[in-house]
């Protein structure tokens, strides 16, 4: 980068609390293309603060099938990316269906998704086996006719993997 | 430092500062500062948008002159296959061929016939290959070092075999040194490009050591020669120039790699923006069902490269037409010869392609949260016009700008005014206050 001689040096002021930053992304019924944009803009972001190349590929890869989901399966949500240096959290929510029966979901090739939605080519039951895959913790509440809250956490550092303030689920 | 090779630069002259490469860019890799564009090299591929966008023509491709060909005692021109469709169609590949060696070349060795090469070479790849789809061509330089720096976790993915244009060049030094005798520093390979990401690739080549080709010359620069040369002469060569098939010269436009290469499922896909939207695809692990992806940086292939003279619609039509006509149909090359260049392993590429962390914030991953909180902060705050004046080409490029420390709050046009506003009325309160000494009223009346 060019420097410039006119800019009055500002550098960043250290918080006082642990730095923390969040992404958000709401998320409506059918939109198809808003899964992929909020997976681009979180990788952006990642790269940007310098996370490991897997690491970014993993959280960008929940963040999609988290949208999926929300997608397919709800009437809206939300998705929030909280980054903490330590760890970074998926949190999913939705107003929807729910899911009957998670463990039967967890499992790959399982799919609930209609008809119309397989034929665009989605829906082929490894949204939430993907999600798995790719993070070290994964939390799932569901209540059938409400809606569903999935956490998933990446820890940054094996070592350090004290929780993160997230904020209330509303599920 | 970051200190390498770029072939696209500024005319510094003829830069006027308005903002249309800096929307363009797909690398947000130029600033306007003091009424003039400023590359950011380190952002810099070389894919030549901005050669494209720049209505005043200061964005140029810093490609070698002719007088170059000097240096050398024995010269190799290597013509890319998109170059054929530079020409009025009653030109033919054996012609232009031909006006080569009128214009200062020893020989001519067509980079579509190592094209087929390497289409035979990344067949037998893929036949082997077991890891994770799809394999990405390595063609266009301009993709790999897009890649280097957005999508690094997919450079595994990338074909580990020379480009064509490398290829060609040792093929017909190798080929020189044994007709002629001469040693390897005197014999010189000029490929004829379509682009400036190829004199980069040259210069600073990604995946060997040390390229073999010699020089670039651009296709705007020799091809007034050749016009010229063809309207006076035709039909004189014998033994015949044009050893390549269609195959090979239909790498000039998209879609003829893959075509060439004819390995189950391929994808094709031109144009830098069209190429960045796709690989996002895949890195969110889509599209594994795709066997090979033939990405190119140039709306259309090589046939839309920045240096061509022809528009690439008429460019490719051109290709097409010259490639109905031709008659070599059978390889130059045959199946055992291309089979023993496949398992010597002579056009593996020899380096590993790095990938390039350069759009990070900050080292530390706390205070690279710190800027990113204050980059949301600042563009929250900024108008949202995208418009450019500031020289930044988005309002959230600026907010980074600014975190970054390289440019100023006030560079909004929108955010001046408002400064400067807000400072006329205050300017205008002050003005009002009469002090109590030249007041005409009692002096207690007001405070």
């Amino acid at each position: 980068m060019h420097e410039r001689k006119d800019v009055v040096s500002s550098p960043c002021q250290p918080a006082a609390n642990k730095p923390q930053l969040t992404l958000r992304f709401k998320i409506d019924e059918k939109d198809f293309l808003i899964a992929g944009e909020s997976a681009s803009k979180t990788k952006k972001a990642l790269q940007q603060l310098g996370l490991k190349q897997e690491i970014v590929k993993n959280i960008a890869i929940i963040v999609y099938e988290a949208a999926m989901n929300i997608v397919i399966h709800s009437n809206h949500g939300e998705i929030k990316i909280i980054i903490a240096p330590n760890q970074v959290v998926v949190l999913s929510e939705d107003v929807g269906e729910g899911i009957p029966d998670i463990e039967l979901a967890m499992k790959e090739g399982y799919s609930t998704a209609p008809n119309e939605v397989r034929e665009m080519g989605f829906g082929a039951g490894m949204g939430l086996p993907n999600i798995k895959q790719c993070s070290n913790e994964l939390d799932i509440k569901t209540t059938v006719g409400l809606g569903t809250t999935l956490r998933a956490t990446i820890y940054l550092n094996p070592a350090d993997t004290k929780q993160v303030e997230t904020g209330t689920m509303y599920v | 430092m970051y200190n390498q090779f770029h072939a696209v630069r500024l005319d510094y002259e003829k830069c006027k500062g308005c903002t249309n490469c800096i929307k363009r860019c797909p690398m947000e890799a130029i600033r306007v500062h003091d009424g003039k564009a400023q590359i950011t090299q380190e952002r810099c591929i070389d894919c030549g948008e901005c050669i494209r966008v720049c209505q005043n023509h200061a964005k140029i491709a810093l490609t070698d002159t002719m007088e170059r060909l000097s240096t050398y005692k024995y010269r190799i021109a290597l013509p890319a296959p998109a170059f054929f469709g530079q020409f009025k169609n009653n030109e033919n590949i054996e012609d232009i061929l031909n006006s080569f060696f009128h214009l200062g070349f020893d020989d001519v060795f067509e980079v579509a016939l190592a094209a087929e090469v390497v289409a035979s070479i990344v067949h037998k790849y893929l036949t082997a290959y077991k890891g994770e789809k799809p394999v990405f061509s390595s063609a266009c330089p301009a993709v790999l070092r897009l890649m280097q720096i957005k999508f690094p976790e997919l450079l595994g993915q990338v074909v580990p075999i020379l480009t064509p244009m490398e290829v060609a060049a040792r093929m017909a030094k190798e080929e020189a040194q044994k007709r002629t005798g001469l040693s390897q520093k005197d014999i010189g390979a000029f490929f004829i490009s379509p682009c400036p990401a190829k004199v980069t690739e040259t210069k600073n080549p990604i995946s060997t050591k040390q390229s073999a080709v010699d020089g670039v010359i651009g296709a705007n620069l020799i091809y007034k020669d050749i016009v010229k040369y063809l309207a006076k002469n035709h039909h004189e060569t014998s033994p015949r120039l044009n050893k390549a098939t269609s195959s090979g010269i239909g790498w000039g436009y998209i879609t003829g790699e893959s075509k060439s290469i004819g390995y189950g499922t391929s994808l094709a896909v031109s144009g830098i923006h069209n190429v960045i939207s796709l690989l996002e695809e895949v890195e969110r692990g889509e599209l594994k069902d795709v066997d090979f992806m033939e990405l190119q940086a140039c709306t259309g292939g090589c046939v839309g490269g920045p240096l061509n003279i022809q528009n690439l619609f008429v460019g490719r039509v051109r290709l097409r037409h010259l490639i109905e006509k031709q008659t070599n149909q059978t390889s130059f090359y045959t199946d055992k010869e291309l089979s023993d260049i496949y398992e010597k392993g002579t056009f593996k590429s020899t380096e590993l392609i790095q990938p390039r962390t350069i759009m990070m914030l900050d080292d530390d991953v706390s205070r690279a949260l710190e800027k990113m909180e204050r980059i949301d902060q600042i563009t929250n705050n900024l108008p949202g016009l995208d418009c450019g004046a500031c020289g930044s080409p988005s309002c959230r490029a600026l907010a980074e700008d600014i975190v970054r420390e390289l440019a100023l709050e006030t560079d909004c046009v929108i955010k001046l005014r408002e400064k400067v506003k807000m400072l006329a009325e205050e300017i205008l309160d002050l003005a009002r206050i009469i002090p109590p000494s030249m007041s005409d009223t009692s002096p207690k009346k007001e405070k």
